[in-house]
């Protein structure tokens, strides 16, 4: 039983995140006690278990608090005592006891390639093998809340990047309910913590194209990070472990959408990804790591939701994709592989920057911001200009955009 | 009559396993061991820039993901000849000797306790086997308060991790050419302080905890022994002399220690999901998924060296060592895998005053126009790990790993010879068929982890012969 004193500790510390006033707390707190524990199935299907385990790092509140006082984690692979058919008798009897209690979170991708052999939880008593498939279908339609951890069951990831060899899909792809995604590779434990606590107290927050509770990643990490002022200055890394502006290493922060710079990995606060000098790889992204990768390669030379274009324009082409509501399109092409195909172009040695005028080809050009692109367009050289300072880049920004939509070189 | 016992899933494991074992007479006569799901990683990662194979391999196993970062980055630079910093050299033993301790405590705590020691009346700890659990309560107590304690101490491992890889797991630190992150004076104070609470967890509670399980089941000294076949990787370059390891490389069989020699491996599919025509070199294998292959039970492969079946992991590394030598069986590897955390953990306050703030960490290099290969050999946290990979220019043509619970999940070879961990449960008493404990006790002795065990291999080609580092 979650006591006062623990709720309001659990409470306050995903404040921030959530937004929540301290005088409220109390409030919620009375209307949580005297409740059960909710019942929790942890379903890990391909995984690496990192989700898991990443979630252990939980600091507020800490994982015995979570495990022992907040929620009755019925059937985890990782963690439980039983095993066998006494592991896979539990699963059936939470499903049927707890129907329509408890919350399903999902880690790892569901392969289909044999019917699904290629991934199994265990087998039934009677012998026969219980697949992933199965495990999702009979798990997800009685859940009260449905959440997929990890980018691998938020959105296929890397078991699911080209060539797929098991066929794996993510679990929005073979459920019918609403599945939240809380992607990362791994997840940040209070991704999974904040969302879970929001589950519990106010039901299902507020969510992105992608379904992402918005509180999290709603955030692009370019406009939050705090190497932007080298970025703007140009102040570039040519090699990682250099302690300035990842971008022409491979950053993704441009592209993605994730709270990081703010958040930092873990428990204090201790770095991320670009503090440790190296680019940020995408990891929350529906198509990481086919439409990220190379991860040293900057953002004009790769294909980014199958288009080859600039930095900025796919950060707003993101909140474009939201508008228009084809987000589960495009993560449906990269679970389908077909971002896949484009790849292994996209790994071929390449001319480092822009190399041709592209202004004849755009239809739009207001939507178009050049990020400092290397190199020359028609005898212009950008770097001149973008070593100028900020202002001439903006008069520069309106007038012309490189890469047309679609186009490969 | 014997009677079959199936254990599917083998939880508190990483990964998805099955185990069947045949028990006749109290005792069990044969096993097989299985891996119940495949990914086919190394299909994957070709056609990809060798550059991301250290991020991408991490993502194969959340435990140990730091391991596959040190092997693809030793690959990459045994394949390009880049000799790293001693600065990076001592940071990467750092992030990597964290995240050993973090597997160590997870492992004996979330993964094997629960074998031991009854868990309190709630969620995940029921349903249990109800036998042969023998601590009084005032031990149990004492256990499972070590258990809520070490979500704490697991935590603050992985918090090491990140102060020089950025996050954790799946940390960016670890790259070929060296490590990204410098040793500021904050980070290592940061560093040092977090490691002497981890260490005064590991001698205040992880040891004396193991030690008390030790003293209670000192039957299982006999039980588990298995082939007495150890095999060993080097762990934790010396710094500043890149082909030399603090831990070194050893075979042991038949009661004497020899050199390894790597052109002695090779990997059976004779009862693997995969279709090839004999046991070959990992560098020459061309192999294909078959899940459909009449007789084979697992998807996990079958390596030997030199023709026989060898266990890895930290009673290995120990035994190589001098460190360890009390003999080989259940408790001795959960003895061993505890005693290397305090070893780990006592060297890493060495590394940690090694550093030199302001001395480079990186290594920058070209890509060749030519086609080159390499290997990476580490001793990960549960033992023997390699990474074979062959590119040209920005693309891998061709990539290989063989973990060490490849090595120890194996299911027969095309000798018939069980895998070492089937090898291992054959012999155990079992009490009550209908709480067959002792099958995990013994299995997760080995620290399984059918995660990293599972591989689609694929090559393209004929090899010429293996690099030796």
């Amino acid at each position: 039983m979650l006591t006062r004193r623990q709720f309001i500790k659990t409470a306050m510390a995903t404040t921030a995140a959530l937004q929540l006033s301290e005088i409220l707390i109390p409030h919620l707190a009375e209307a949580f006690i005297g409740k059960k524990k909710p019942p929790v199935i942890w379903l890990e299907m391909m995984t690496c278990t990192g989700d898991f385990l990443s979630v252990a790092n939980t600091l507020h509140p800490d994982m015995r608090e979570l495990l022992f006082d907040t929620i009755d984690l019925c059937y985890s692979n990782t963690a439980m005592a039983a095993e066998g058919d006494l592991a896979i008798g539990v699963l059936k009897e939470t499903v049927e006891r707890e129907k329509g209690e408890y919350i399903l979170i999902a880690e790892g991708t569901v392969p289909l390639k044999a019917g699904g052999r290629y991934g199994a939880i265990g087998h039934h008593p009677d012998g026969s093998i219980f697949t992933d498939l199965e495990a999702i279908r009979f798990t997800a339609p009685k859940a009260k809340y449905i959440m997929a951890v990890g980018t691998c069951a938020s959105f296929g990831g890397p078991y699911a990047a080209h060539p797929n060899p098991s066929g794996s899909v993510p679990v929005h792809k073979v459920v019918d309910s609403q599945v939240i995604n809380v992607p990362g590779c791994p997840v940040h434990p209070d991704w999974v913590v904040g969302t879970l606590t929001h589950l519990l107290l106010y039901g299902v927050p507020e969510l992105d194209a992608f379904n992402r509770p918005k509180v999290f990643f709603g955030r692009r990490i370019h406009d939050w990070c705090p190497r932007r002022q080298h970025f703007d200055n140009g102040v570039f890394a040519t090699d990682p472990g250099e302690e300035k502006c990842t971008y022409k290493i491979g950053c993704k922060g441009p592209v993605t959408f994730v709270d990081c710079p703010t958040r930092q990995w873990i428990g204090e606060h201790n770095s991320w990804p670009v503090e440790a000098n190296t680019p940020c790889i995408g990891c929350v992204s529906p198509d990481f790591p086919d439409g990220m990768s190379p991860f040293y390669a900057h953002l004009p030379d790769m294909n980014v939701l199958g288009l080859r274009t600039t930095a900025d324009k796919i950060g707003k082409g993101v909140a474009a994709v939201t508008a228009a509501g084809i987000g589960t399109h495009l993560a449906a092409s990269v679970a389908t592989g077909r971002l896949g195909t484009t790849l292994i172009d996209g790994t071929r040695p390449k001319r480092e920057g822009v190399n041709r005028d592209t202004r004849k080809h755009s239809k739009d050009k207001t939507r178009e911001v050049v990020f400092l692109p290397e190199g020359k367009i028609k005898g212009i050289n950008l770097r001149r200009y973008h070593l100028q300072g900020k202002g001439r880049i903006k008069v520069f920004i309106n007038r012309i955009s490189f890469f047309g939509k679609g186009k490969r070189r | 009559m014997a009677k079959l016992i199936r254990i599917s899933p083998v939880t508190r494991i990483n990964g998805f396993w099955n185990l069947e074992v045949d028990v006749d007479d109290g005792h069990i006569t044969d096993a097989r061991s299985s891996g119940i799901f495949f990914r086919g990683f190394e299909e994957i990662l070709k056609g990809r820039d060798p550059r991301d194979a250290a991020y991408l391999t991490e993502r194969i196993c959340g435990i140990c993901s730091t391991a596959h970062a040190i092997a693809a980055s030793h690959a990459m630079e045994d394949a390009l000849k880049i000799e790293i910093s001693s600065n990076a050299t001592l940071l990467r033993n750092l992030s990597f000797g964290a995240d050993l301790l973090q597997n160590h405590l997870r492992h004996f705590y979330l993964l094997t306790v629960l074998d031991f020691v009854r868990g309190p009346e709630q969620p995940p700890f029921i349903p249990r086997y109800e036998s042969d659990y023998r601590l009084n309560t005032h031990e149990t107590d004492r256990v499972m308060e070590s258990y809520r304690q070490h979500f704490d101490i697991a935590r603050i491992t992985h918090e090491m991790v990140t102060i020089f890889g950025g996050k954790a797991p799946h940390q960016h630190g670890i790259i070929p050419g060296g490590v990204t992150t410098p040793p500021t004076v904050d980070r290592i104070q940061k560093f040092m302080g977090s490691l002497e609470t981890v260490l005064e967890y590991i001698n205040g509670r992880l040891i004396p905890d193991a030690q008390l399980l030790a003293r209670r089941y000192d039957d299982y000294f006999e039980i588990g022994r298995g082939y007495e076949n150890l095999l060993a990787y080097g762990n934790f370059q010396v710094p500043g002399k890149n082909s030399e390891f603090v831990m070194p490389f050893g075979v042991y069989s038949d009661g004497r220690i020899d050199k390894f020699n790597p052109e002695r491996i090779r990997e059976h599919v004779h009862y693997s999901w995969f279709v090839q025509d004999s046991p070959k070199h990992p560098v020459e294998e061309e192999t294909n998924p078959e899940p459909d292959k009449e007789g084979a039970y697992s998807w996990v492969k079958a390596p030997r060296y030199a023709a026989k079946p060898f266990e890895t992991g930290p009673i290995a590394h120990l035994w190589m060592k001098g460190d360890y030598r009390r003999g080989i069986s259940t408790m001795d590897r959960i003895l061993a895998r505890v005693m290397e955390a305090k070893i780990v953990g006592n060297m890493m306050k060495e590394w940690l005053k090694q550093l030199e703030p302001g001395k480079p960490i990186y290594r920058p290099y070209e890509m060749p126009d030519k086609e080159v290969e390499g290997v990476g050999y580490t001793g990960a946290m549960r033992g023997a790990l390699a990474h074979w990979v062959r590119f040209k220019g920005n693309k891998i043509l061709h990539y290989q790993i063989v973990t060490p619970s490849a090595w120890v999940c194996s299911p027969r070879d095309a000798g018939g010879m069980r895998g070492p961990l089937e090898e291992a449960l054959v012999g155990t008493p079992i009490a009550d068929t209908d709480n067959p404990i002792e099958i995990g006790r013994v299995g997760r002795s080995f620290d399984p982890c059918l995660a990293c065990a599972v591989h689609l291999i694929k090559t393209d080609g004929s090899r010429q012969s293996l690099q030796i580092m």
